[in-house]
């Protein structure tokens, strides 16, 4: 029986109120943290349980935690990141909509451990319900002593604020998300400084992701020392992983990171296959942002091994045969897919999401779906590959924030492994653009 | 469809008690941090955010006009044209498009007899095309305004459609 540190209570009937939530022993690591724990305590367990970032970027949240200023009277603010917005990834609203207790938890333990006496968590404005159902959440935590004033009778005081966004990707990214809270366009900074000196309000800020967050509650309770038991080496712990696409059963798993590709993907319990009478074409392991890979690659490293959901494996051999396990929103591809059209897709939406501060992003985006636009609808130039290529390049690397990067990546990755599907596109136009034509050439169908 | 402006916006009563809440949650001095939150509140009464609501918001974040219109006109949510009494906002991004979106979609368009960003003449419906809402697995997908519908087909948009128009 695998692991479950996040989902294991979550189909519980009535888990999203608080009695439910704590006959199954929930809330007993505020108890525990508050009574007997010293907050450096906490972050020494978090550090131990090497979890890292859920939302994408896999940065160790111990270190992050480790890093945040504590100058003598000025306030330290705890933002969750609930503003999940990558195409492909749908966990946190799993999490946030089912189990809100389990957020609120977490919230709770951190923001002790990180010395915050206000807390925010930033959802998406498009849930609009699941911050109804937080907000219903702490109320009833407020009413039974575990938030507010005086916790527990600990003597530590912590308001949760819940903060809708106004529907922008970019807010995701953790500047941005704070000039959005402080009421501003969401306008990524310029980093130094980062916001575990300067965030919010100009004072020392954390920003985890939802999920994240969610499992200080359990190394609280159990030790970081078990949570870094599961998992694979650096990969520790567990993974919300957002199926959808071509399978037989999307949805929201909960795995140990270690899991091969290859049987999440076909086995019973996760995806369960291909959806029935079709191939496996292509995946798009973490989100769009990260490189897309043939059905070959994706569950074999270059030396023929399994491939392993696990931050290690899926990078395994860069960008060239590997790409990243990013948020977690692995989106299938069968052989009904159009890569052109899809990279048109994913393109679009990086071009709409821009904020519009760095030229390289701002006109680079609009350049690539421009470009991949006239390739799908059959008015391609032979030399457009190699320009979406070298727009990309320009992008990479050369903006404030990394959605510079995320929009590159996709296009450039769909061409170094699907180069000939575009090449296709060029020269057959009038095929191409039937409706419902995809590329049948030559590729490694699984 | 309000097609008028109406220069004595103000909230509710209820709506009021509401929005000094939302002011009231943040450090003193930082009150802009509500004008997200009190922007959904105006377009949750108004419809949209007209210019008047936005400057009343503005007064009452002691802030400047501007500061209100260069946020209503950077985030998508926020309608800053009237809009029709239903606005329903689809999916468009990768994974509903991989789950069939597109003919569903102009199947609402011709259900509709409108385009995206149009309103039906009798202002029932606008329709709107957004990206990702972060429910891929459930695809396709659109929102009417916090409810989300999911697993479309062109069937269960007649039958959506139909629901709402009663």
């Amino acid at each position: 029986m695998a692991t479950k540190i996040l989902t294991e209570h979550i189909n519980v009937p009535g888990i999203e109120t608080f009695d439910v939530y704590r006959k199954q022993g929930g809330y007993t690591a505020v108890e525990k943290a508050l009574k007997t724990m010293t907050p450096e305590a906490i972050v020494e367990e978090v550090k131990k349980a090497g979890v890292r970032g859920r939302g994408g970027a896999g940065f160790p949240m111990g270190m992050k935690w480790s890093f945040l200023a504590k100058p003598e009277g000025v306030p330290r603010y705890l933002v969750c990141n609930a503003d999940e917005s990558e195409p492909g990834t749908f966990k946190d609203h799993y999490l946030m909509k089912n189990i809100p207790h389990l957020l609120i938890e977490g919230m709770i333990v951190s923001s002790f451990a990180l010395g915050a006496n206000k807390s925010f968590i930033y959802v998406r404005g498009e849930l609009m319900y699941v911050i109804n159902i937080l907000e219903k959440a702490i109320a009833e935590a407020k009413a039974k002593g575990f938030l507010g004033k005086n916790i527990l009778g600990t003597g530590y005081d912590l308001e949760l604020v819940v903060q809708p966004g106004g529907g922008a990707y970019i807010c995701g990214e953790e500047t941005a998300l704070l000039e959005s809270l402080e009421g501003k366009r969401g306008n990524p900074r310029n980093k130094p400084p980062f916001p575990a000196v300067k965030g919010l309000y100009q004072s020392p800020t954390v920003v985890n992701n939802v999920e994240s967050i969610a499992t200080a509650a359990w190394i609280v309770n159990n030790g970081g020392d078990a949570y870094a038991a599961v998992g694979i080496g650096r990969s520790t712990g567990t993974k919300l992983i957002s199926a959808s696409g071509h399978i037989r059963k999307p949805g929201v798993y909960e795995i140990e990171l270690g899991l091969p590709v290859e049987d999440f993907l076909y086995a019973d319990e996760w995806c369960g296959g291909i959806r029935p009478g079709h191939k496996f074409k292509a995946l798009v392991a973490g989100g769009s942002s990260v490189p897309i890979l043939p059905a070959n690659l994706a569950l074999t490293l270059a030396n023929g091994e399994k491939r392993l959901m696990s931050y290690e494996s899926l990078s395994d051999g860069g960008f060239a045969t590997g790409t990243m396990l990013g948020s977690g929103g692995f989106i299938v591809f069968d052989e009904t897919s159009c890569i052109v059209r899809n990279t048109w897709n994913f393109s679009r939406f990086y071009h709409h999401e821009s904020c519009g501060q760095c030229s390289p992003c701002r006109e680079g985006t609009g350049w690539m779906e421009k470009v991949l636009h006239r390739i799908e609808y059959g008015h391609g130039h032979q030399q457009d590959i190699d320009l979406l290529v070298d727009v990309a390049k320009k992008i990479e690397g050369n903006t404030i924030c990394p959605l510079g990067d995320a929009a590159a990546w996709p296009v450039a990755s769909a061409i170094r492994h699907f180069r000939d599907e575009f090449q296709w596109h060029i020269d057959n136009p009038s095929e191409a653009t039937k409706p419902g034509a995809v590329y049948k050439g030559e590729m490694a169908l699984v | 469809m309000t097609t008028e402006t109406n220069p004595a916006v103000q909230f509710t009563p209820e709506r009021l008690v509401k929005a000094q809440e939302i002011i009231a949650r943040y450090p003193a001095g930082k009150q802009k941090s509500a004008l997200l939150p009190l922007l959904h509140l105006l377009q949750e009464q108004e419809g949209w955010t007209s210019p008047e609501g936005m400057d009343y918001v503005a007064r009452m974040l002691d802030i400047q006009p501007i500061e209100v219109y260069e946020v209503a006109t950077f985030y998508t949510m926020y309608h800053i044209n009237p809009v029709g009494k239903h606005v329903i906002e689809y999916c468009r991004t990768g994974p509903c498009c991989l789950m069939g979106g597109e003919e569903v979609y102009d199947h609402l368009k011709q259900r509709l007899g409108i385009d995206t960003g149009q309103t039906t003449v009798d202002g029932q419906f606008t329709l709107k095309e957004v990206e990702c809402l972060a429910a891929c697995g459930m695809g396709p997908v659109f929102q009417v305004r916090e409810k989300y519908y999911m697993h479309l087909t062109n069937e269960r948009v007649d039958e959506i459609i139909d629901e709402l128009s009663k």
